[in-house]
């Protein structure tokens, strides 16, 4: 049986079903990350695994033992939250072995795993400080060492970069990698930002109005997302998508076949720009951006909008002329549902 | 404030302020060191040689002390009493909030909005049926009730600033509710209990109806000391302003010392 186990899961508040009715099975040492919009429900269902909410129906077993009705003191999960939620008027010494003493563990063992944790995360010198006294960053790191102090069996991670700003979030997420792979823990990461999505998890959970839209590792919804959504969701710039009634053109160059009402998605890597009069399509150039390491066109082509990246540079400019290729191995066609027909026919994967 | 307006007429303005809320307090001060003639003198006298002859009046003609002692005690175990029933009260509606939470704490509220005379005969004729009439315990009783109200929405707007996630996070961390309150709640709201505290020791000292109206020579507070100086015998000015100095004295020396607590626990949720 797996370490983690959501059964079934529903969760409303009020009218607003949250969570409806969800199965997910989680391995002893995986760090899953949950991701997906605003209001998906990814928050939601990290409390619900926390017992910070009660489920409405189903049931959650960590271990072998089910936890559905445990109060959230009693499941030995450790969270990091959003806001930090130190405790203002401990040290940071007192936060980190708050659990410790409750739990009534001898003092002195109590000092050797503080400062282990603290060596771990370049704490040492703050232990005396309280809270106000830190940085963002370093606040952050004592929410962290607050819940690895304990050792707990799953760590549990609310959006914990969001108060960050860009170059610490970067920085802490390569340090939250680290430390996983050196504790070897099993974490469950909710975020809405798809980089850290995609750079820490084994295990990608993408939500979407409280239902699980896809479960797989990053690269696998990267080339074969399962629908459209995940499709879009996953990838900067998304993915191109093409209606099939503006699409014939497509079809017919790419000899691909698409059901009514359904469309082409294409990566914007998949578009390779060429002289005007070459290739299969004639577009314009609507706007370039230059990213330094990758160059991004949106293009103008068969009456819509599609963006292609490149890693050269490019001495296009708004208004000119190109020829466009597409690139089937690229190609995606979904249904009229949003539901995949075919994928990529090479994939990098190996599943 | 209004930062616009000029220095000078913010400074005037705030001593006009302060010098007419103290002239009443200040006048009995000087009052209950005066001869009662000079007490009535017109014009009013602003120099005199003081006497402290009005006091060792009033010690002589009532027992001083005993008055003292039962307003400490009301004062005291009201306040404590009253704690011990909101901080609980408080915790539920701050943290545990329902549909009726909001609805409750604006009844609890309205409840002080009706004159405590409509309650005094029902109270009166309680009182006098439990044999309780003249007794500490029925001050302590009703000081109590009374202030619960502004006790739970006191403790409450503490608790209210709070983070959640905080509690969450002791939650997380192994607490129970007893332990998440001793080690989490009261220290983040100590500066709450200790201005809800102080309210409530200063209220039930300066209370009076209810002292007037259900205790006389063998419970009665300050406050009904001083009210025996009034009619009865005309009014001697000298010695009621003793009288009123002397029962006073106490709370405003005390609110002198914890004046900061209680600016903090007034403004409570105003600022921020």
């Amino acid at each position: 049986m797996s370490f983690l186990n959501l059964n079934s899961v529903e969760k409303s508040f009020g009218q607003h079903r949250a969570i409806k009715g969800l199965d997910l099975t989680i391995e002893k040492g995986e760090f899953i990350v949950f991701v997906g919009p605003s209001g998906c429900g990814k928050s939601t269902l990290l409390r619900l695994i926390a017992g910070l909410e009660n489920l409405d129906s189903g049931e959650i077993h960590l271990d072998g033992k089910d936890i559905t009705r445990l109060p959230s003191a009693k499941r030995d999960l450790a969270m990091v939250f959003q806001s930090y939620a130190l405790y203002p008027h401990m040290s940071v010494f007192d936060n980190m072995s708050f659990a410790l003493k409750l739990a009534g563990v001898d003092k002195t063992v109590i000092r050797e795993k503080v400062e282990r944790a603290a060596k771990i995360l370049n704490l040492e010198a703050y232990l005396e400080r309280t809270p106000r006294a830190l940085s963002g960053g370093q606040r952050q790191r004592v929410a962290i060492g607050r819940a690895i102090v304990r050792a707990p069996k799953v760590f549990l991670f609310d959006e914990p970069l969001s108060n960050l700003d860009a170059a610490l979030r970067g920085q802490t997420r390569v340090e939250i990698h680290k430390l996983h792979r050196e504790l070897g823990a099993t974490t469950i990461y909710v975020t809405h930002d798809q980089v850290e999505a995609m750079t820490l998890a084994d295990r990608v959970v993408v939500l979407r109005d409280g239902l699980i839209e896809q479960v797989g590792s990053p690269l696998e919804l990267y080339d074969r997302p399962a629908n459209q959504f995940v499709a879009q969701f996953i990838g900067t710039p998304s993915m191109n998508i093409v209606p099939v009634q503006s699409s014939d053109a497509v079809s017919g160059a790419l000899g691909a076949v698409a059901p009514a009402g359904g469309f082409f998605g294409i990566r914007p890597e998949g578009i390779r720009i060429l002289p005007a009069g070459a290739g299969k399509f004639q577009g314009r150039v609507e706007l370039i951006e230059a990213l330094g390491a990758d160059t991004l066109i949106y293009l103008e082509t068969l009456g819509t909008s599609l963006v292609a990246r490149q890693n050269e540079r490019t001495a296009l400019a708004s208004g000119n002329a190109v020829g466009i290729e597409l690139d089937s191995r690229f190609l995606h066609i979904f249904d009229r549902d949003g539901n995949v027909v075919t994928a990529p026919g090479q994939s990098k994967n190996n599943n | 404030m209004n930062a616009k307006l000029p220095l000078i007429i913010r400074t005037f303005s705030s001593w006009a302020a302060a010098l007419l809320l103290f002239f009443p307090l200040g006048w009995l001060i000087l009052t209950a060191f005066k001869t009662e003639l000079q007490a009535i003198s017109v014009p009013p006298l602003l120099t005199f040689p003081p006497t402290l002859e009005n006091f060792s009046l009033v010690q002589e003609r009532s027992d001083y002390l005993l008055y003292a002692k039962n307003s400490l005690i009301t004062s005291v175990i009201s306040t404590l009493l009253g704690l011990a029933i909101a901080a609980p009260a408080a915790y539920s509606m701050a943290f545990f909030k329902t549909r009726r939470t909001r609805d409750i704490l604006m009844w609890m509220l309205s409840t002080k909005m009706m004159p405590a005379v409509g309650a005094l005969l029902p109270i009166y004729v309680l009182a006098q049926s439990a044999g309780l009439l003249d007794s500490l315990t029925v001050l302590v009783i009703v000081f109590t009730l009374s202030n619960l109200p502004i006790m739970v929405w006191m403790l409450y707007s503490g608790f209210k600033d709070i983070p959640k996630e905080i509690l969450e996070a002791a939650q997380m961390d192994g607490a129970n509710v007893w332990s998440e309150f001793r080690s989490v709640v009261l220290p983040l709201s100590i500066g709450g209990f200790a201005s809800t505290a102080l309210l409530c020791l200063v209220l039930s000292w300066n209370e009076a109806f209810w002292s007037l109206n259900l205790s006389a020579a063998k419970a009665g507070t300050l406050a009904a000391l001083i009210a025996s100086y009034s009619s009865p015998e005309g009014l001697f000015w000298a010695k009621l302003s003793a009288a009123s100095l002397m029962a006073i004295a106490p709370i405003v020396v005390f609110g002198w010392f914890s004046q900061k607590q209680l600016v903090q626990g007034l403004t409570f949720g105003a600022v921020k």
